[in-house]
């Protein structure tokens, strides 16, 4: 399945990624050989296989409903680009 | 002390030759006067470092001390270690200084070893050759024109090169594999599940595990030890008891059922590669081991199916860097997106992106069902393939890379670059468990030994690696580089 | 030309668990922003989720109480997008296989009805922080404590027909996640929120109309509201000869209107795959079993229940069993006084009006089911009549009499309300105010006899005046029947 201009352009949108048109091209020809690698697949009569998501047959364990973590917002704020009375903060935001 | 194992080093310590802090001490000057050299370590902690092994002593003195109390090692710079800069080896990451420990740091330090600090790596584990790091390559402690593989370059260099007897590394599609034989170190990736990947900073969920790097497998006996286990944290990793991966060692091999995968010695494998696996299967004949063909027809579908999957999974868990909580936010956004976009074109680099872009193009409505899915379908067929090779025999060999260490610069061509890993690929598929050891030398560049086992058979294959080694002595050849600086 | 409306609801029900779903952090209201978002709800580098199990188990009896399929197996997917209050830069959901398949849910109309509007499935997902935009000198301040919230999403077939239907809907979904106990359903602080699909067609026509989407109804009245704008918005539109759009609308309950979300309308695609940090949730008979076996009576049942077993009426029914607070209570009212109906007037009438007046809740009455009981029971058996009960009901409101469950005498004896029945001085009363209203006993034997039983009322009162409330009034109209009588 080829791949245009347009669809790296989509998807670096939808990835917030920003690429410019010279990045989007020089992308396009990298994503076109490996995409043409990946249609191997195709190849393969895959009729009738479960996919699978996870390497073991394990199911998922439960945690207890329990409080155990304390407030160490100081702490993890240390790490933030921009935060104001505790609030981690973004450009406007229009609703 | 430099190129002692870490067994000969416990047994040092605890034979009271030297202090976990003369230890320490000793490889920290190794690591600045060398490291400029190999550039494997992205982040030296020498004052915690020389606190943690002064705790050792001390816990030592008091007759506390367990088998790895005071043995110095070095942590990937995927795992978050509280306190201390864990970058991923991405612009992104370069000032998060992670405020927790990853449950694995948290077990090594418990057992008393001390950290001397972070290594080098391919961008968020993406790449084979060490060549995607923000803080640029690794050189190959064998032959400073090579590169050291990837994406555990930094801690496959930095054991080969005698500056940390064993270093954590992590492997997504032969990320401990292949730079272990790059480097001519032993290097083990677990079973999927079985060591926690709570504080790893995630590449591919599905698919990634952290194992051991070292200078031999009974080395790596003593690290999974210390680091498997069932992690309430981490809804993948298994509950399911730690053996004494140290009991099965000295296992003997004979009847061992060996089997070669005949799609692991097929076109594009380097001949000088291929007779040095050859010769180290014929060690094992030697042993008592039998040796047989297997097929595992779906082989080389194994690359095509791990760049859908894992580049799937990566764009998604990368979503979180978007410069609001952490990591890298860019200068002035005029508005959310524009946040968004500057923060993540300027904090990942190229490969990162290249993958990035890959995951959500597949991913996308219209593509889902003939990508992920099918490459989903064809997972549970690799998988299979093993399954039904271990019906047959015990452990699979082949070679770890189809050539040895490459020219820095020789792989411009990101799908060359991912062919690379033809024989590491399936096993993360499959979450099975490998083991690279050296086998001899393509020229002056190392050659790894894989051996494969079935789900939770480390204790097994480690035991299969430490006979090899204590018949050969591969494992303990080490570089000019190291003795010309001792 | 007849329009029919067609209306589908996603209704987002926060779940009473203490903790988050994938993390340890509370989920407690209120809380200083950020105080309770731990390192896996702000998605740190390397963090990873483990599911909680009181979601899960509060899910399955959600399908259980809507008779819903639970399947063996369900699976968490993870939906894609970027936005302010979302750290991970996805949503873990479950798009693929929710932990609750179809089901239905009976619904109560004002007439008394009942109709069956058909669940098309129930799953967990992971509530979003807040964007907050006060006083940030024009930034946006991002607080993540709600983010991880568990969330059940329940999504309806288009089933509802009218506003009243997707209101009654909603009531009937907040009556199962109360008496579940599974939520608080305070729609006040987000417990509960609802988007709403809603589109129109020729009344006839099988083909569904293009539908909106309004995002975020919070209240039970501004479903109804919204509804009802949006479906004259877009008859209006279509007989103007316009077409519907498929967009995303805001309500604005100031204005009264619905909105087109402009600033989002781009094409969202949410590549949706499965989370590869969780594992397939796999429920095993014996434990859906048992949830099913401990469920309590559901407000359908109890409706039913109230309806033909105790002797309600259909309205009366519906009104008690719609929270499973109030039909407890009013269950112990009626086992304490032993009469449904009584019972039934008393909670309806009497607290109703003093809880609306005040504002409060059930949990929050001063008066207690027993003490309510036994006042009825005091009426009941002729202890006091109906005037002064109020009496007392009034005085225990306001905390006199005390808490003890038999504060109804307490204040009967304290305030002197006992009926008097002894008929000598009943009949001692009659005979004074007869002496004292000459005029009115000569208008009395005037009258036609048919008119006489209306000017009796006039006696009536004034014997009550002079027992200060506390004469039958049964035994007054009698008696004085027969003595007024007996002077004409």
């Amino acid at each position: 399945m080829a791949i245009e201009h347009a669809d790296v352009l989509r998807a670096a949108h939808l990835a917030r990624l920003g690429l410019d048109e010279g990045d989007a091209t020089h992308y396009l020809d990298d994503l076109g050989r490996i995409l043409e690698m990946v249609d191997q697949l195709q190849s393969l009569d895959t009729e009738g296989v479960t996919p699978m998501a996870h390497p073991l047959d394990a199911t998922q364990r439960l945690r207890a409903d329990e409080v155990t973590e304390t407030d160490q917002r100081d702490h993890f704020q240390q790490c933030a680009p921009a935060v104001e009375n505790g609030l981690y903060l973004v450009p406007r935001v229009v609703e | 002390m430099h190129d002692k194992t870490l067994t000969e080093l416990a047994t040092g310590l605890s034979a009271g030759e030297f202090s976990s802090r003369e230890l320490t001490q000793e490889l920290l000057g190794r690591i600045d006067r060398l490291d400029g050299r190999l550039n494997s370590f992205i982040s030296v902690t020498a004052k915690p470092a020389l606190s943690a092994a002064d705790r050792a002593d001390a816990t030592r003195a008091d007759g506390q001390a367990g088998p790895l109390n005071g043995l110095p090692l070095a942590l990937k710079d995927i795992f978050c270690t509280r306190g201390v800069r864990t970058s991923c080896g991405s612009r992104m990451l370069d000032n998060f200084v992670a405020p927790y420990d990853a449950t694995i740091v948290e077990k090594l330090s418990e057992a008393g070893t001390v950290s001397l600090g972070k290594t080098n790596m391919d961008e968020f584990a993406m790449g084979s050759s060490n060549e995607n790091s923000f803080y640029g390559p690794v050189k190959n402690p064998w032959d400073p024109s090579a590169v050291p593989g990837g994406s555990s370059g930094g801690s496959a260099a930095a054991v080969a090169a005698g500056l940390v007897p064993a270093a954590m590394g992590t492997d997504t599609g032969g990320s401990i594999r292949q730079p272990a034989a790059f480097c001519g170190i032993t290097g083990l990736k677990p079973t999927y599940g079985r060591v926690s990947r709570y504080g790893m900073i995630a590449y591919a969920s599905s698919l990634d595990q952290a194992g051991p790097m070292a200078r031999s497998a009974a080395d790596c006996a003593l690290l999974l030890g210390a680091m498997a286990g069932h992690d309430g944290r981490d809804s993948t990793s298994v509950a399911r008891g730690v053996p004494d991966y140290q009991s099965e060692l000295d296992a003997p091999l004979n009847g061992l059922k060996i089997g070669l995968p005949v799609e692991y010695f097929g076109d594009g494998l380097d001949p000088a590669v291929e007779a040095a696996v050859r010769e180290a299967v014929q060690v094992y004949e030697s042993l008592g081991a039998t040796v047989r063909e297997v097929s595992l027809p779906h082989t080389h579908y194994a690359i095509p199916a791990y760049y859908v999957i894992a580049p799937a999974e990566a764009s998604s868990n990368l979503s979180r860097f978007d410069g609001v909580r952490f990591g890298h936010r860019c200068e002035a956004p005029t508005d959310l997106i524009d946040l968004y976009k500057r923060s993540r074109a300027e904090g990942f680099g190229d490969e990162v992106k290249r993958r990035i872009l890959i995951g959500t193009h597949t991913l996308s409505e219209g593509f889902f069902d003939a990508y992920y899915k099918k490459a989903q379908q064809v997972r549970r067929l690799i998988r299979q393939d093993f399954l039904d090779a271990f019906e047959e025999v015990d452990v699979l060999m082949g070679p770890a890379s189809p050539t040895p260490a490459f020219d820095l610069g020789a792989n411009k061509d990101p799908v060359s670059m991912y062919l690379q890993d033809i024989y590491t690929i399936a096993v993360n598929l499959a979450g099975i468990p490998g083991i690279s050891v050296p086998a001899g030398f393509a020229g002056n560049r190392p050659v790894g030994l894989q051996i494969l086992g079935t789900h939770f058979a480390e204790a097994q294959l480690l035991g299969v690696a430490h006979q090899f080694q204590q018949n050969t002595d591969w494992h303990l050849r080490r570089p000019a580089f190291a003795e010309e600086s001792a | 030309m007849q329009w029919e409306t067609v209306i589908g609801l996603e209704v987002h029900v926060q779940l009473a668990t203490r903790s988050k779903i994938f993390s340890g952090a509370s989920t407690a209201f209120g809380a200083e922003p950020n105080s309770q978002a731990c390192a896996v709800d702000l998605g740190l580098p390397g963090v990873l989720p483990v599911l909680n199990e009181s979601a899960v188990a509060m899910a399955v009896q959600f399908g259980l109480g809507v008779n819903a399929e639970i399947p063996e197996v369900s699976v968490f997917d993870r939906k894609n997008y970027f936005y302010a209050d979302l750290p991970k830069g996805y949503q873990t959901s479950q798009m693929y296989q929710p932990i609750v398949e179809a089901g239905e849910v009976e619904i109560s109309l004002e007439d008394g009805s009942t109709r069956h509007i058909r669940v098309h499935h129930a799953h967990l997902e992971e509530d979003a922080g807040k964007s907050l935009h006060e006083d940030l000198h024009g930034m946006t301040g991002i607080d993540l404590n709600r983010a991880g919230t568990p969330l059940l999403e329940i999504v309806s077939e288009p089933d509802m027909r009218s506003a009243k239907e997707a209101a009654a809907y909603l009531k009937a979904i907040h009556s199962i996640v109360t008496y579940l106990g599974i939520s608080d359903g305070n729609m006040a602080e987000g417990s509960m929120r609802c988007d709403v699909n809603v589109s129109v067609r020729p009344r006839g026509q099988e083909a569904f109309g293009t539908r909106a989407e309004i995002k975020n109804v919070n209240s039970f009245r501004f479903v109804e509201r919204a509804i009802e704008f949006e479906v004259e918005r877009q008859i209006e539109l279509i007989e103007d000869g316009g077409e519907v759009v498929q967009e995303t609308r805001l309500y604005d309950p100031e204005a009264d209107e619905t909105r087109s979300m402009r600033t989002k309308e781009e094409a969202n695609d949410y590549r949706y795959f499965p989370c590869p940090d969780l594992l397939p949730v796999v429920l095993d008979q014996a434990y859906v079993d048992h949830l099913r076996a401990n469920l309590p009576e559901l407000p359908a049942d109890k409706r039913a229940r109230f309806q033909h077993e105790l002797g309600l009426s259909a309205y009366d029914a519906g009104v008690l069993s719609a929270s499973r607070a109030m039909a407890e209570y009013f269950e112990r009212v009626r086992n304490t006084c032993g009469d449904a109906k009584q019972a039934a007037n008393w909670v309806q009438g009497e607290l109703s009006g003093a809880l609306n007046r005040e504002g409060l809740t059930i949990d929050d009455s001063p008066v207690s089911a027993e003490q309510l009981g036994l006042l009825i029971t005091r009426v009941l058996d002729d202890t006091i009549n109906g005037k002064a009960a109020k009496d007392v009901f009034q005085a225990m409101w306001q905390g006199e009499g005390g808490n003890a469950d038999n504060s109804a005498d307490t204040l009967i004896e304290a305030k002197g309300l006992k009926q008097v029945t002894d008929s000598g001085a009943i009949e001692a009363m009659i005979d004074q105010v007869i002496a004292e209203s000459p005029a009115q006993v000569a208008q009395y034997r005037d009258a036609e006899p048919e008119k006489r039983g209306k000017m009796i009322g006039y006696f009536v009162g004034q014997v009550m005046k002079a027992s200060r409330g506390t004469a039958n009034p049964q035994q007054v109209n009698g008696l004085l029947k027969e003595k007024l009588d007996a002077l004409c």
